[in-house]
């Protein structure tokens, strides 16, 4: 057991820094950024989210001093009530502090591509204002991410967890008022909305989790659960380690759950790369490694997690395939991923989970960020051929630079040009070519080629499913590996290679130093990445290995040899179908002829969202619709309450009362209510005559009956 | 005069005072009318607050107890009595901070008859106080009966199109349910030969087949005002008609006065009753979470959202003290407050839209957080604060609520807190589809429609921020340092949870 202490030592002390760090700089930001110019915002931005990395790099450090025993920081008491004791700790122990540095460093470099990104993104909405309001929802997120990884307790990640589902909402709906090509429409806010919901259905069965865990094991905090796991019975923490898995489907995007995070791409680029790719969806994964003790304490709930999870891999990477949009092959691409993790940690392989989560990180977090680039370079790009074109044109009313430019806006707003489909690059190897071997990079690191950082840990994975003896997850997964190899040749012929095959891909532009600087960062990690856990060294295990159980993974050869040998003869039919005859402006996709419908499924999304939308959502828009109009208002509004009750009170006092006494009042209202509407004071006089004395005459005489009956019987 | 010092009759009759300023004052005279009763409620909330610092929370007793024999007739012993305890503190204090704001939000949007408004609110503020305080049934009663008349001249007089029709349903149907209340209230007077409410549950000796009768009786009252589901029905209808400002208190207080009633009354005079009735009472209270949210969802006009919004928070609180252990009860207590603040201020902010706009329909909305950035904002985090987001108010009392019942021994099994779980979906569901349609997605017709007649929708101005800021205040608070809450009603709650037969 790894019970938590608390040590006065080293910087454990910082711990609420890690939190506050980053909550500082958006306040500050708040406060004082309207004076501030973009440049500042961004960087007061960026250094409180450096800060909590050098936070976390100092609790690392610590705690590597301290043995690496668990540290607990009291913070702040939350809710007492009776027996329920909810406490803010932190909790610093290897697993956490390992969530901390990738999400503080990788949120670092992303805040600092952001700068240079948004300063053009807010130029190409029109609406420059709304930068420091970005940099406000990152920071807000790095300090909720803070939350849910340091947390001591489930309900402290849950906490957490909100957090970061209400900052994915905010910035998917960053231009919420258009649609991913700038239009005005509902699309963006749609796709925020359906984050949040689609969450809030995983936080429902987190939720169950947490009521049975409380009143099971009487606390939410992590050592005090774990350390009652052997007494008590396999058929709750069953259902514990199930219902939260509903809440990892949610958050981590696996199947059932997994629909919000494709629309998700709506967000800025630096949004997907950080929230949607490298750190708020391994939330899920980090939950599971966490309750490792629950987990596999109940291998029949572990064979279910490692189902769903190469399962989703599999799904996932299928449908990437049959994607034009680079970020939603992407997005496709790190659901596929996430389904290795899931089903890693699932197996019990909880260290290979988390050495693909923290590779993954890197890898996902440079395409993604270098998508961005690509889109930027585009949109550029468009921008100039829309000049050059009116350069050539423009005889009459050709002004000044700055005329010229507005002029050159209108026509960039006329054509609806989406910088984001594949089908409209081609050939940017030559334009941009730092952001291609930028790309290339992460790519072959996503495909698992060897020697970057994605072939270590995807083979860990892979190696531990096949020792285990999960077949059939191993077998899943070495085919999603096939695909996953298969979906980045084919971005990458599409992008990069060919004949540009549209204007704007022809005149793009490669990115400035700040978005590139980040990249290359990042780009180093998906390359040497691996290091972190080679075979044989296995460094990440033996820092896990104070926290939750580890067994050191072995190297199997015959496992490496046949995903590589996989991955290279993906990348080979890549080549014949993309990279050989590269496509053509306006060709339709190679493989819809051979594949028929099963690449209309894929190009369609297996038609999932349709599904949802017959099943659950448009049956609870009639039911909720028919229980507004039939039940409540025809049946207890006008029937129950009005004919049945009302009618029969009016009928009584019209019997009892009203006919000795207040005739008028009934006519009154017989003769319908227009009348009393007709003027304000008018009104008040009537209502005073009207039908409330009967009512109130009514209850006295009641009153003065029972209380005679009373006094007297 | 010492009667008159007493705190808590300072605190209840206080607001009587601006009521006499104001009646001799000219009813031209709106702004300095405004002025005084604001005053006047201002004062009224300070008095509270020195009531607050003498208040001992660690003793689950009745303090500041002012107690007279008022009627003493053939064996009638009628007491004025007042007293407050850890469970009513709360909405005290909630009645008299939700008044002034109240008061401040029709500074524009009530331009007529100003000086009948504000009496009529100073009054209102009299009753829900007594009712909060008031220890003896029949003072009880009595109050009760009042908060009706000025808030049926509210809804009657200041409301929409069909206020009369909705001030005379809301009547009715309090009326109709505190007619049982009544006779229930008899009966135990005659029976306990006192109408005293800590002496009958001292004495404690009802025969548990009767008691099985009064607690319907009470409930009778109770259930109408909450509104449980099916008796919602008067509450739609006032909220769409009533004027901002009612309601905001019908929301934030009038109906914490049923949610009260069952706390005050049938919980500890029919402890037998009340364990053998609360699984029936969760039923009822899961039903009203879930048809609330899902009808809340089919609604075209965003105030009768917020409206049917309430029969599910108010769900939530009922099945929070039907769990009848410490966190569903304490949890309850706390939502009580929760929905008054998020509630109150969702309708102030409907109301402040309202008042530019004129239109309630949220289909001609859309793309407001663009034009209006800090009311967008406030929103979102009232939205927030509503459908339950950690950090902020609404969490830690839904929360609590459901982790009591879940475990509850009383209500049995842990179903009704599962199947309410599904309601804080439902929640985000409702919430962020009103937040979407109104501040999100491309510009409505609305905004082109205001330019038209002016100067287009202007952002909130000074007085709005000052009235929306408090209430943020404590959205954030309770939601991050909820302790001193806890600890206000935390003994009081235990009393009353151990002296409960739970098998």
């Amino acid at each position: 057991m790894h019970l938590s202490e608390t040590v006065n030592s080293g910087f454990f002390f910082l711990a609420p820094w890690l939190v506050l760090a980053p909550v500082t700089g958006l306040l500050f930001n708040i406060v004082f950024g309207g004076r501030l110019g973009e440049k500042a915002i961004g960087w007061v931005a960026s250094a409180a989210s450096g800060a909590a990395f050098v936070v976390s790099a100092l609790l690392a450090w610590s705690l590597a001093a301290n043995g690496g025993h668990a540290v607990s920081v009291p913070f702040a008491e939350w809710i007492h009530i009776g027996s329920l004791e909810l406490d803010w700790t932190f909790r610093v122990d290897s697993l956490s502090t390992t969530m901390m540095l990738v999400v503080s460093g990788v949120g670092t470099l992303i805040h600092i591509y952001a700068i240079g990104y948004m300063h053009e993104d807010v130029r190409f909405k029109r609406d420059p204002g709304r930068f420091r309001r970005f940099f406000v929802f990152l920071n807000l997120f790095i300090a909720a991410m803070m939350i849910l990884v340091s947390g001591d307790s489930y309900l402290m990640l849950f906490v957490g967890w909100e957090g970061v589902g209400l900052c994915s909402f905010l910035l998917i709906g960053f231009w919420y008022e258009m649609d991913t090509l700038a239009r005005p429409s509902w699309a963006n806010s749609d796709a925020a909305k359906k984050a949040f919901i689609t969450n809030r259905v995983g936080d429902f069965g987190f939720l169950i989790a947490g009521f049975i865990m409380f009143w099971v094991f009487g606390s939410f905090q992590f050592d005090e659960v774990f350390s009652q796991v052997s007494t008590i019975a396999p058929g709750i923490i069953i259902a514990i380690t199930l219902f939260m898995l509903v809440g990892v489907a949610g958050k981590s995007a696996q199947i059932p759950l997994y629909v919000w995070l494709p629309d998700a791409m709506a967000g800025p680029t630096p949004v997907s790369a950080l929230i949607h790719a490298a750190t708020m969806v391994t939330a899920g994964v980090y939950l599971i490694a966490r309750s490792a003790p629950l987990y596999s304490s109940v291998p029949e709930a572990q064979n279910i997690v490692a189902l769903v999870g190469a399962v989703t891999a599999l799904f996932a990477a299928t449908i990437a395939v049959g994607q034009y949009d680079i970020k939603r092959v992407l997005a496709y691409s790190t659901i596929s991923q996430l389904g290795f993790m899931v089903a890693a940690v699932g197996m019990g392989a909880y260290v290979a989970g988390m050495f693909h989560l923290v590779t993954h990180a890197f890898f996902k977090a440079l395409l993604f960020l270098s998508a961005g680039s690509v889109i930027l370079g585009l949109e550029r790009g468009h921008h100039r051929a829309a000049h050059g074109h009116h350069d050539d044109h423009g005889k009459g009313k050709k002004k000044a630079g700055k005329g010229k430019e507005e002029s050159g806006d209108e026509e960039y707003h006329e054509e609806v040009f989406d910088p984001g489909d594949m089908r409209n690059m081609g050939g940017l190897r030559k334009t941009m070519p730092v952001t291609f071997w930028l790309y290339l990079i992460g790519g072959l690191s996503l495909s698992g080629i060897f020697p970057f950082a994605g072939f270590w840990s995807k083979d860990e994975i892979l190696a531990d499913a096949f020792r285990e003896g999960f077949t059939g997850v191993y077998w899943l997964l070495t085919v999603a590996a096939f695909f996953t190899a298969l979906y980045v040749g084919r971005q990458i012929w599409m992008v990069f290679f060919g004949e540009p095959r549209h204007e704007a891909a022809a005149h793009a532009e490669e990115s400035p130093p700040v978005i590139i600087t980040p990249l290359a960062v990042l780009a180093f990690l998906a390359t040497f990445g691996g290091a972190f856990n080679l075979p044989g060294v296995h460094t990440l295990t033996d820092w896990l290995e104070h926290t939750i159980e580890v067994h050191a993974g072995e190297f199997i050869w015959s496992v490496a040899i046949i995903s590589t040998m996989l991955a290279l003869l993906a990348i080979l039919v890549s080549w014949l179908i993309y990279g050989r005859n590269p496509l053509k402006a306006a060709q339709v996709d190679p493989l819809k002829r051979p594949l028929g419908f099963i690449f209309t499924g894929m190009e369609n999304k297996w038609y999932v969202d349709e599904l949802y939308q017959a099943v659950i959502i448009n049956p609870f828009k009639k039911l909720s619709q028919f229980l507004a109009d039939v039940i409540d208002e025809r049946f207890w509004h006008d029937w129950f309450h009005e004919k049945v009750i009302a009618g029969t009170y009016n009928w009584l006092s019209n019997i009892a009362l009203d006919r000795y006494f207040d005739q008028r009042g009934i006519d009154a209202f017989a003769n319908a209510l227009g009348a009393w509407t007709q003027s304000l004071s008018a009104a008040l006089r009537k209502v005073q005559n009207g039908f409330v004395r009967s009512y109130a005459l009514s209850v006295l005489l009641g009153v003065v009956v029972i209380l005679g009956y009373l006094i007297f019987k | 005069m010492e009667f008159l010092l007493q705190p808590l009759t300072l605190l209840t009759f206080f607001p009587i005072l601006g009521v006499l300023v104001i009646l001799f004052m000219n009813s031209e005279m709106k702004n300095a009318i405004r002025w005084v009763a604001l005053v006047a409620s201002l004062i009224a909330f300070g008095i509270s607050i020195w009531v607050l610092t003498m208040f001992n929370a660690s003793n689950p007793n009745l303090q500041l107890v002012a107690k007279y024999d008022w009627i003493t007739v053939a064996g009638w012993n009628i007491q004025y009595h007042l007293g407050i305890d850890g469970l009513s503190i709360l909405l005290v204090l909630l009645t008299a901070f939700l008044t002034p704001i109240s008061i401040l939000s029709t500074w524009t949007a009530v331009e007529e008859r100003v000086k009948d408004f504000m009496l009529f609110f100073l009054l209102l503020e009299v009753g829900m106080t007594g009712v909060f305080l008031a220890q003896d049934l029949f003072l009880f009663y009595i109050f009760w009966e009042f908060t009706l008349v000025p808030m049926y001249f509210l809804i009657g007089i200041w409301g929409g199109p069909r206020r009369i029709y909705a001030a005379i349903k809301f009547f009715l149907y309090t009326m109709a349910g505190s007619i049982l209340m009544l006779l229930a209230i008899l009966w135990l007077g005659i029976y306990g030969g006192t109408f005293s409410v800590p002496d009958l549950i001292a004495q404690g000796n009802i025969p548990s087949d009767i008691q099985l009768w009064l607690f319907l009786a009470f409930t009778a009252a109770f259930a109408i005002k909450v509104p449980m589901w099916p008796l919602h029905s008067w509450l739609p209808d006032a909220h769409v008609e009533a004027p901002t400002a009612g309601s905001v208190i019908l929301a934030g207080v009038l109906l914490k006065m049923g949610t009260y009633g069952f706390l005050r009354f049938n919980i500890p005079l029919f402890p037998e009753a009340t364990v053998k009735a609360a699984p029936w009472i969760a039923l009822f209270a899961t039903i009203g979470i879930i048809y609330g949210a899902a009808v809340s969802y089919a609604q075209a006009d965003v105030k009768k959202l917020v409206a049917y919004s309430s029969v599910s928070h108010l769900g939530f609180v009922m099945l929070g003290l039907f769990a009848l252990n410490h966190q569903g009860v304490a949890g309850a207590i706390l939502q009580m407050i929760n929905h008054g603040l998020s509630t109150g201020a969702l309708f102030l902010l409907v109301g402040m839209i309202y008042e530019q706009t004129h239109t309630r329909e949220m289909k001609v909305y859309g793309g407001l957080w663009k034009i209006t950035p800090v009311f967008g904002t406030v929103m979102l985090i009232v939205a927030l604060s509503s459908m339950g987001l950690p950090g902020l108010n609404g969490f830690v009392g839904e929360f609590t609520i459901l982790l009591g019942a879940f475990g509850s021994q009383a209500i049995g099994n842990a179903w009704y807190a599962a199947v309410s779980a599904l309601g804080v979906i439902m929640a985000a569901v409702y919430v962020l589809y009103m937040f979407q349609k109104m501040f999100l997605g491309p510009q409505g017709e609305v905004v082109a429609e205001v330019k038209k007649h002016g100067h287009g929708i202007r952002d909130l101005n000074w007085r709005e921020i000052v009235t929306m800021v408090p209430i943020l205040v404590f959205i954030f608070w309770i939601g991050l340092y909820p302790k001193p809450f806890f600890a206000l009603m935390a003994p009081a709650v235990e009393n009353l949870v151990k002296m409960l037969p739970i098998p």
